[in-house]
């Protein structure tokens, strides 16, 4: 069963609880448009990506894309979600310049994807289940320029007819940072499918998050019985571009209902804005002033039909999912669930993991990775595929501070050196004499020096042994710091006569 | 059979036959064509004439038959309904707010016509959007029937909403003409200009190119002078198309093969629910005259029943006016037709002002019905029992195809009648569709054929319905009722100055 990482607003006449779904609008990573074939190439010119059937020319028909519909079937069978053999397309009718039919062509009774669930894992250790409610096809609208004319608007077509998928969640989700999870988490899903880039500052992935606020209890009944009754009235809040916006919008949001609700008020059931500068949402006008979509089934259009072979033979091709990587990950290499969980939360980094990984010890690479390559990709700005040090330059650098070549000391150093300079790390370590030495007589002969230099100190480590890591840390000094530090320590124990630790 | 006199009296069958054979030119064929077209002014059956277009189509045919390389339809002239796009060629759908528009697209139906050989002599004047059985909606003026009843000049509607092309094929200005069929408009027109009109089985042609009225009804198909023509002009006017997820991949038979098989053994059913209430008695007397013509050539008469039949026409006002509804939100004035030149306060005041402009009170009246059908709290109430309705009336005809092979029904509840007559009163001009109706909410392919005049001297059609497909038995019945019936009758030529 799933905990929550609760999180409770405290009001002025007792204790509030946020309630979230989503409806995240994903555009199929998808060369052609949804029923036209015309490019979806992003940043085009404006009107440069449009087809006569785009433009809603009049006698033009829509032609099913089979590539997003796998594309579709493909993400919900990632969503652990059923596939509907059969789903319609239905017009959503209304008016708009941006929507050149008079319509949108979407899925409103018979969705493709029906019911389906992502697991979140939250930094507390908490384990989240979110249903999904469905995940239906639709054409995306093309876009208003209004800063082009003093006194015109114009509109740009090249994105009208391109795939969206708008995947509902339950409302299963009972914090800004679930909320903020939720998102991740679907977009690590459709990225690893390939079926959506992600792309959030693009508009690739839209969120509109609906926030509600009820006494505690209510979930649970509302859980126990379906009834929404016992959920608050919710707002929706559109098009929410990152994760971190998110949680800010759900945030203040539940705030504001709490505010209004224990001043005596009523929320009203409306689509606002999340403005990201002042941080705060406002009640938004829709687009038109009756909401009457009056949706019927597109008689263009036949009922999308898919043969059962069809789909398994897509769920056989899926790829290893974040959830299962992250099994493999804890399984395989013995780490911890949220280290595994924080490494397959993207794909790439998993990938760069992996790599860095190979033949050396899990536990140290995963290490290795978190503070010394996360922490400078962090530094300098940068994501994992930007890395100036390859996954497998990694590798070979954990390789020699394993085998003892270098010391972890010099490992970063040398991490350091690739980082600004480039080049091959074993290369580096032969040429610039880097080489940990394990050669006991020159340990033996800088022991000697440091003890003839000493005498006094080798006094007191007769009654306190721990300064065994004073005469560590002179020898190591005389080395230039390649002396084996192991090798030191055992040198220096059989000279002074130490006794064994512990 | 001795050819007619007349390049213009020709039936396409004749026409195809001379050309081919090198008889006649089809430079001479269309030039006679295009003048009996521009001479007929009167009629209005035109929106759009194409003279120099045809004789260039023409030029281009007599050269590829002078090398051998004649296509089944090279050289042919024939008028096309104003709903199919024609590249470079003004395409109104008898709307003013088509009325600057030029499609860059051929349509699929005609261009399958232009690549077996065909020349087009111009675009023919329709009730607006398709809306309409008199041809009084277009907003380029009624067109006028050829036909005029006995010692009268009063002015008679063609039908619709293919009025101008039945005009234009009643009154020998084409070999033959695509019309499009909604609810009848192409059987109707048909009949009451004593003309042969099919309406394909739905998915045979492909809609796409052809301004949509109603995407789940619509569908195009020949309008000709005989039974022969209609066969011909199919063949060459139906196709699967990838463009258009409705068409249907079936093959696409030589429809003049069988046509004189005659219907000995087959299977005619009567639908006694066809025989209604305030028809006037001659459409029940030539019904009983077609059923035993088919009886005498052998048909096996038999009485069957669709009992939903009542419920479709209430059920066809529901379904074509929401899509219609739908269909037509692209008129808005943004990207392309009619766009108000009043000053606009705001986006929905330019929707508004170019809307209301652009269409006529016809379209409007069916826009404003097919969004109250769709609205929240309606929808469940018209468009959900409509479409009930439609499964119903299609089973009606598959438990009389266990009964039957096809089905023989009057094509109208009567002749034309004068402009104007039934402007005012939408109902009694909707149910000019009665006969019709039913075919297109099952999807089915119809014939209308001429089988007699009323005593005031006008023309009155039997319609024969068929199975999915099976548009080769239509025809084959269609021809026997055209040979018993050997209809003659021309109209008068009085519209030539």
């Amino acid at each position: 069963m799933s905990q929550h990482a609760e999180k409770t607003i405290k009001g002025e006449t007792g204790d509030w609880e946020i309630v979230v779904g989503m409806e995240v609008h994903a555009q199929v990573l998808s060369k052609a448009k949804l029923f036209s074939g015309t490019s979806t190439e992003f940043g085009a010119e404006p009107n440069s990506h449009v087809s006569f059937v785009d433009a809603a020319m009049p006698g033009m028909l829509p032609v099913i894309n089979r590539f997003c519909v796998e594309q579709a079937v493909k993400t919900g069978l990632g969503l652990k979600a059923k596939i509907n053999n059969r789903s319609v397309f239905d017009r959503k009718n209304y008016f708009f310049p941006d929507l050149p039919q008079g319509y949108q062509i979407s899925q409103y009774k018979d969705p493709i994807v029906g019911e389906g669930e992502i697991i979140l894992d939250m930094p507390n250790g908490a384990t989240v289940v979110v249903g999904i409610e469905r995940l239906h096809l639709e054409q995306d609208a093309g876009k208003m320029l209004h800063d082009q004319h003093p006194d015109q608007s114009f509109v740009d077509l090249n994105r009208a007819g391109t795939a969206l998928m708008e995947i509902v969640s339950k409302p299963h989700m009972r914090s800004s940072e679930e909320a903020a999870a939720f998102l991740k988490k679907l977009r690590a899903i459709v990225r690893y499918l390939g079926t959506c880039d992600g792309n959030m500052d693009e508009g690739s992935m839209r969120a509109d998050v609906n926030v509600s606020v009820c006494k505690p209890g209510g979930y649970e009944k509302f859980r126990e019985t379906g009834s929404f009754k016992h959920l608050g009235t919710r707002c929706e809040i559109k098009n929410v571009n990152s994760m971190r916006f998110v949680q800010m919008a759900v945030e203040y949001e539940a705030r504001r209902q709490v505010e209004i609700i224990e001043g005596g008020g009523t929320i009203k059931q409306e689509t606002r804005r999340y403005d990201s500068k002042l941080n705060e949402t406002r009640s938004m006008r829709s687009k038109e002033d009756a909401h009457d979509y009056r949706y019927f089934p597109d008689p263009d259009l036949l009922p999308l039909e898919l043969e059962q072979s069809w789909v398994d033979s897509i769920k056989a091709s899926l790829p290893e999912l974040p959830d299962e990587k992250k099994a493999r990950f804890i399984k395989d290499f013995g780490i911890s669930a949220y280290d595994a969980g924080v490494l397959v939360g993207e794909k790439e980094l998993a990938d760069f993991y992996e790599e860095l990984a190979r033949g050396v010890d899990a536990k140290a690479a995963a290490n290795w990775l978190n503070n010394e390559v996360l922490g400078r990709l962090n530094r300098d700005g940068l994501g994992i595929t930007q890395s100036p040090v390859s996954a497998s330059a990694n590798n070979a650098i954990i390789r020699m501070m394993g085998d003892g070549t270098i010391s972890g000391k010099l490992a970063k150093d040398l991490l350091d050196i690739v980082w600004s300079e480039g080049g091959d790390p074993v290369q580096i370590v032969e040429q610039r004499g880097m080489k940990q030495v394990t050669d006991t007589s020159a340990i033996e002969k800088a022991v000697e020096a440091v003890i003839a230099a000493n005498p006094e100190k080798v006094e007191e480590i007769k009654a306190k042994p721990k300064l065994a890591g004073w005469f560590v840390g002179q020898v190591m000094k005389q080395t230039g710091g390649k002396a084996n530090p192991a090798a030191v320590n055992a040198v220096l124990k059989t000279r002074l006569n130490l006794p064994d630790e512990g | 059979m001795p050819l007619p006199s007349k390049l213009t009296d020709f039936t396409l069958a004749e026409a195809r036959d001379a050309v081919l054979g090198r008889k006649i030119s089809s430079t001479e064929l269309t030039k006679a064509f295009s003048k009996a077209v521009a001479d007929a002014k009167p009629l209005n059956a035109f929106v759009t004439e194409t003279p120099e277009k045809a004789l260039e189509m023409a030029a281009a045919s007599d050269t590829r038959i002078a090398k051998g390389e004649a296509r089944p339809l090279e050289g042919l002239p024939l008028a096309i309904k104003d709903l199919f796009c024609t590249k470079g060629v003004k395409t109104t759908a008898g709307s003013n707010i088509l009325n600057n528009f030029i499609p860059p697209y051929e349509s699929t139906v005609t261009q399958n016509l232009w690549d077996a050989g065909a020349v087009m002599l111009g675009k023919t004047n329709m009730d607006e959007f398709a809306m309409g059985s008199s041809n009084e909606t277009s907003y380029y003026k009624p067109v006028l029937s050829p036909w005029r009843a006995k010692n009268s000049n009063a002015a008679l509607v063609p039908g619709g909403s293919s009025g101008g092309s039945a005009s234009a094929v009643a009154a020998n200005l084409c070999l033959g003409a695509t019309g499009t069929d909604t609810g009848g408009s192409i059987r109707q027109p048909a009949a009451v200009t004593g003309t042969v009109g099919l309406k394909p089985t739905y998915g045979r042609c492909s809609r796409w190119g052809t301004v949509a009225f109603a995407s789940s009804l619509d569908q195009a198909g020949p309008m000709t002078r005989t039974v022969r023509d209609a066969a011909i002009l199919l063949r060459h006017m139906a196709s699967v198309d990838p463009k258009d997820s409705t068409s249907v991949d079936t093959p696409v038979p030589d429809y003049e093969a069988g046509l004189e098989n005659g219907v000995k053994g087959l299977r005619v059913g009567i639908p006694k629910e066809y025989r209604i209430d305030g028809a006037p008695p001659e459409i029940d007397t030539l019904w009983q005259k077609g059923t035993d013509w088919l009886k005498a050539q052998g048909a096996q008469i038999v009485e069957v029943s669709l009992p939903h039949t009542k419920y479709a026409l209430p059920a066809y006002y529901i379904v074509a006016p929401a899509e219609a509804s739908s269909n037509l939100a692209r008129y808005d004035g943004v990207r392309f037709g009619h766009r108000t030149k009043e000053a606009v306060r705001d986006m929905i005041d330019l929707y508004e002002k170019s809307r209301a402009e652009g269409f006529g009170a016809e379209v409007r009246r069916r826009i404003l019905i097919g969004t109250y059908v769709l609205s929240a709290g309606y929808y469940d109430a018209y468009y959900t029992r409509a479409q009930k309705i439609r499964t119903l009336i299609l089973r009606d005809f598959e438990q009389a195809w266990e009964q039957c092979d096809v089905l023989l029904t009057p094509a109208t509840p009567g002749p034309a009648f004068a402009i104007g007559e039934k402007s005012n009163d939408p109902i009694s001009m909707y149910l000019n569709d009665v006969f019709t109706v039913t075919v297109n909410l099952a999807g089915l392919p119809g014939l209308a054929v001429p089988a007699g005049l009323t005593a005031d001297g006008l023309p009155l059609g039997l319609q024969i319905i068929g199975k999915a497909f099976d548009e080769a038995t239509v025809l084959r019945a269609g021809r026997s009722i055209e040979t018993a019936a050997n209809f003659t009758a021309k109209p008068q030529h009085w519209w030539a100055a």
